[in-house]
C-alpha cells in the first residue's frame, strides 16, 4: 500500500489535482494504477494459473499416459494416443455414455426452454401475483440440482411413487420407471425440465425489452396473435433464446448429479442413465484410470467448444440484434 | 414492474396494448397457471408429505399427506449413522460460509481490477476471464484431484482445503463478470473526486468501490451459499472420510441402505437439507430472480 501511494500527491489542491490528470493521457497507463491493477488481479491470476491453466496442461500430458494415482509420478509411463484410440475405437460403453448425453441433451433442453418460453409469455403482463407465480416457478431451479431432490425424483418415479399412485387414478397400471432401462433417462429429462424457472425469468426480462409499438404496428397491419408472436416476439427475443440454448446446452451435457442419485453411480439400469460426466468420474475415481479420465475430460471440453462454435455462427442466421446490425 | 404508461396512450377505456399481448384471456390464463403451479410443487409437497408419514403409511397411504404426521423420521434420520446429521450439517455450513467469504473477497478484487484499473494486457485476462465462464468443472476435476493430492490436502488434517482454495483465488468467473457489469454501473465522477481528494486505487477501491458494491456482493453471498450447499460434484470427490461429509454426500449413503424402511429417514434429511436453500428462496426472492437476469446464470 505504501509502495502505490507514494508517487500519489499528499496535499490536495488544484496544482496537483492537475498535474494528476495530465499524466492520465489516452492510452498512458500510469505506473502507480498499472501495478496495483496488478496487485488487485493476483488472487485470480494465482487461481487462473494454479487451479485452471496448470491442471488443465497436467491433464492434456496425464491423457497421453496410463496414469492412475497409485503409482509415483516418476513411474507414470507415455502411452501417446493409445487412451484417445481407446476411445474412439475399442470402448463401447464410452460411445454409449455419449449418445446417452447427446439424446438427454437433445430432448431435454428444447423441451426445457419450450416450457420456460410458454410459462414466460402466459406472465408477460404487469398484474397482481405475477412475483408470486414468477418466484414458485424459479423455485425448482433452485432446488433441482441438489441429491436431496434427485432422491425425492428417484422415488416419485419408482413403482410405489407419487406417479404411478397419480396414473392409477386414470386406471393405468404404472411401473418402476427408474429400473426400467427404456424409461430412467426420461425421468431425468423430467427433472430437467421441471426446473424451466431460471431460463424463464431470462425470457420474462427479454419479453420486457420488446416496444410495445412493435405490436400496436403489427395489430394495425392486421396481425393477430399468432403473427404477432411469430413476427414480433420471437424474432425481438432472438439473442435471449439464443442466451438460453447455449447456456442450457452446456448445463445438459454436464449433468451428473441426478444421474449418480438413480443408479446409485453405476450409470444404471443397464448403463440407460450413463451421462458422459459419470462415465468420467467412473473412469477416474472408481477405476482410477486417471489417464484415460483425462482423454475423455479433453474430449469432452472439444465438444463443448466446438458446439458452442456451431451456435455461434449459425446464431448469425436466425438471432436478430435491435440496434440494427446482424451480427 | 414496467406497466404501460398512460401518457403516452389515446385516452381509450381499455388499456391499449394489454389485449395485444401474447397471452390469452385474463381467467384462462390464471387457470393455466394454477395448473402449473400444481405440477411444479407437487414433488415438493410430496417430499414433505412423505417425510412426515409412519413406516406403515409411506406402504399403504399412496395419498399426498399423511394422515397422521408422523415426525419420528427425523429423529431417525438424524441419527441413522455413525455420524449425526447434526456434524454433516455443519461440514456443510462451514464450507458454504467460507465459500462465501471467498468468493466475496477475491472476486470483488479481481472485478475491480478489470472494471476500474488500467493496466498491461487487461483486455487479454479479461478475455481470458470469460472464457473461463463456460469451463466445465469435470474437465478440472481429474487433475486438480492429482494436485492436491499431491500437495498432500486431500483427506489431510482439514480435508475442506481442496473445496475452499480455489474459491478464495476467484476461480467463480460468474461472480467476476456480475461485479464487473455492476462496478461499470458506479459514476466514475465518484473516482475523479476521491483522486482529486488524494486517494490511490487502494483509496478508491476502499471508500468509493467496496461501499457501493454491496448489492453485488449480497447477490454473490446468496447464490454461492445456495450453489456450495447444493453442490455434489467436488464434494463427492474430495471427501472420503464419514465424519468429514457434508449433507448431500451423506444423503447418498440412504441410496446404498436399500431397504423400504430408509425411506422415511431419507425424506425427512431430504427436507431438512433443501430447508436453508428454501429459507433463502422466502427470505430474498426478488433479489434472486433479479440476480439472475443481471448475470444470466443458470439457477
Amino acid at each position: 500500500m505504501a509502495l502505490t501511494t507514494a508517487p500519489e500527491p499528499t496535499r490536495r489542491g488544484p496544482g496537483s489535482a492537475r498535474a494528476h490528470s495530465d499524466r492520465r493521457g489516452p492510452g498512458r497507463i500510469r505506473h502507480s494504477e498499472g501495478l496495483a491493477g496488478y496487485v488487485f488481479l493476483s488472487p485470480w491470476l494465482i487461481g487462473l494459473m494454479g487451479v485452471t491453466a496448470i491442471p488443465m496442461l497436467l491433464s492434456l500430458y496425464l491423457s497421453f499416459t496410463n496414469y492412475d494415482v497409485l503409482t509415483p509420478f516418476s513411474e507414470v509411463r507415455w502411452v501417446g494416443l493409445a487412451n484417445y484410440e481407446r476411445m474412439f475405437t475399442a470402448d463401447p460403453s464410452y460411445w454409449h455414455a455419449v449418445r446417452v448425453t447427446v439424446t438427454f441433451a437433445l430432448i431435454a433442453v428444447p423441451l426445457k426452454l419450450a416450457a420456460a418460453l410458454g410459462v414466460a409469455l402466459l406472465l408477460n403482463r404487469a398484474w397482481r401475483g405475477v412475483g408470486l407465480f414468477r418466484g414458485l416457478f424459479y423455485l425448482p431451479s433452485l432446488l433441482g440440482g441438489s441429491v436431496a431432490l434427485a432422491i425425492v425424483w428417484v422415488n416419485m418415479f419408482n413403482r410405489d411413487g407419487a406417479f404411478n399412485s397419480l396414473l392409477s387414478l386414470f386406471g393405468i397400471t404404472g411401473k418402476p420407471w427408474v429400473n426400467d432401462p427404456d424409461w430412467a433417462l426420461e425421468t431425468l429429462m423430467v427433472l430437467a425440465i421441471w426446473q424451466f424457472g431460471a431460463p424463464m425469468v431470462i425470457f420474462l426480462a427479454g419479453l420486457k425489452q420488446v416496444p410495445t409499438e412493435l405490436y400496436e404496428a403489427a395489430s394495425v397491419d392486421g396481425a393477430g396473435r399468432f403473427r404477432q408472436f411469430r413476427n414480433v416476439t420471437l424474432p425481438m427475443l432472438s439473442p435471449v433464446i439464443f442466451f438460453n440454448l447455449v447456456l442450457e446446452t452446456i448445463n445438459g451435457f454436464q449433468g451428473f448429479t441426478a444421474a449418480f442419485v438413480l443408479s446409485n453411480g453405476t450409470g444404471g439400469p443397464v448403463d440407460s442413465t450413463l451421462m458422459y460426466t459419470l462415465n468420467l468420474y467412473i473412469t477416474g475415481f472408481t477405476e482410477l484410470n486417471m489417464g484415460y479420465a483425462s482423454a475423455m475430460a479433453w474430449v469432452f471440453l472439444l465438444a463443448i467448444a466446438v458446439i458452442t462454435a456451431i451456435f455461434f455462427s449459425t446464431g448469425r442466421f436466425w438471432v436478430h440484434y435491435s440496434d440494427g446490425e446482424d451480427r | 414492474m414496467v406497466t404501460v404508461t398512460p401518457t403516452t396512450a389515446p385516452p381509450t377505456t381499455a388499456p391499449p396494448n394489454a389485449r395485444r399481448r401474447p397471452g390469452g384471456r385474463p381467467v384462462l390464463r390464471l387457470l393455466i397457471l394454477v395448473a402449473i403451479v400444481a405440477v411444479v410443487l407437487y414433488p415438493l409437497i410430496w417430499m414433505v408429505g412423505t417425510s412426515l408419514k409412519s413406516q406403515e403409511e409411506i406402504v399403504n397411504n399412496v395419498g399426498l399427506l399423511p394422515e397422521r404426521f408422523s415426525p419420528g423420521n427425523y429423529t431417525t434420520g438424524w441419527s441413522n449413522f455413525d455420524v449425526s446429521f447434526g456434524r454433516f450439517f455443519v461440514n456443510s455450513t462451514m464450507v458454504s460460509l467460507l465459500t462465501v467469504v471467498g468468493n466475496g473477497l477475491s472476486c470483488l478484487l479481481a472485478a475491480y481490477a478489470f472494471a476500474r484499473l488500467r493496466f498491461r494486457l487487461r483486455g487479454m485476462w479479461f478475455a481470458v476471464m470469460i472464457g473461463t465462464l463456460l469451463l466445465p468443472q469435470h474437465v478440472l476435476i481429474v487433475p486438480q484431484y492429482i494436485l492436491f493430492r499431491t500437495l498432500g490436502l486431500v483427506g489431510g488434517d482439514w480435508p475442506y482445503l481442496p473445496l475452499l482454495v480455489p474459491q478464495f483465488l476467484a476461480t467463480e468467473a460468474f461472480f467476476v463478470f456480475l461485479m464487473v457489469q455492476f462496478m461499470r454501473g458506479v459514476p466514475r465522477e465518484l473516482d475523479e473526486a476521491a483522486r482529486i481528494d488524494g486517494a490511490g486505487p487502494f483509496g478508491i477501491f476502499r471508500h468509493i468501490i467496496l461501499p457501493l458494491s454491496r448489492p453485488a456482493l449480497v447477490t454473490t453471498a446468496i447464490f454461492s451459499f445456495i450453489w456450495t450447499w447444493n453442490d455434489f460434484f467436488r464434494q463427492l470427490v474430495f471427501l472420503s472420510q464419514l465424519e468429514d461429509y457434508t449433507v448431500p454426500v451423506a444423503l447418498t449413503l440412504f441410496i446404498d441402505s436399500t431397504s423400504q424402511s430408509a425411506v422415511g429417514p431419507m425424506f425427512a434429511m431430504s427436507v431438512l437439507s433443501l430447508l436453508p436453500v428454501f429459507l433463502f428462496f422466502v427470505a430474498f426472492q426478488r433479489m434472486l430472480v433479479e440476480g439472475i437476469n443481471t448475470s444470466g446464470i443458470k439457477g
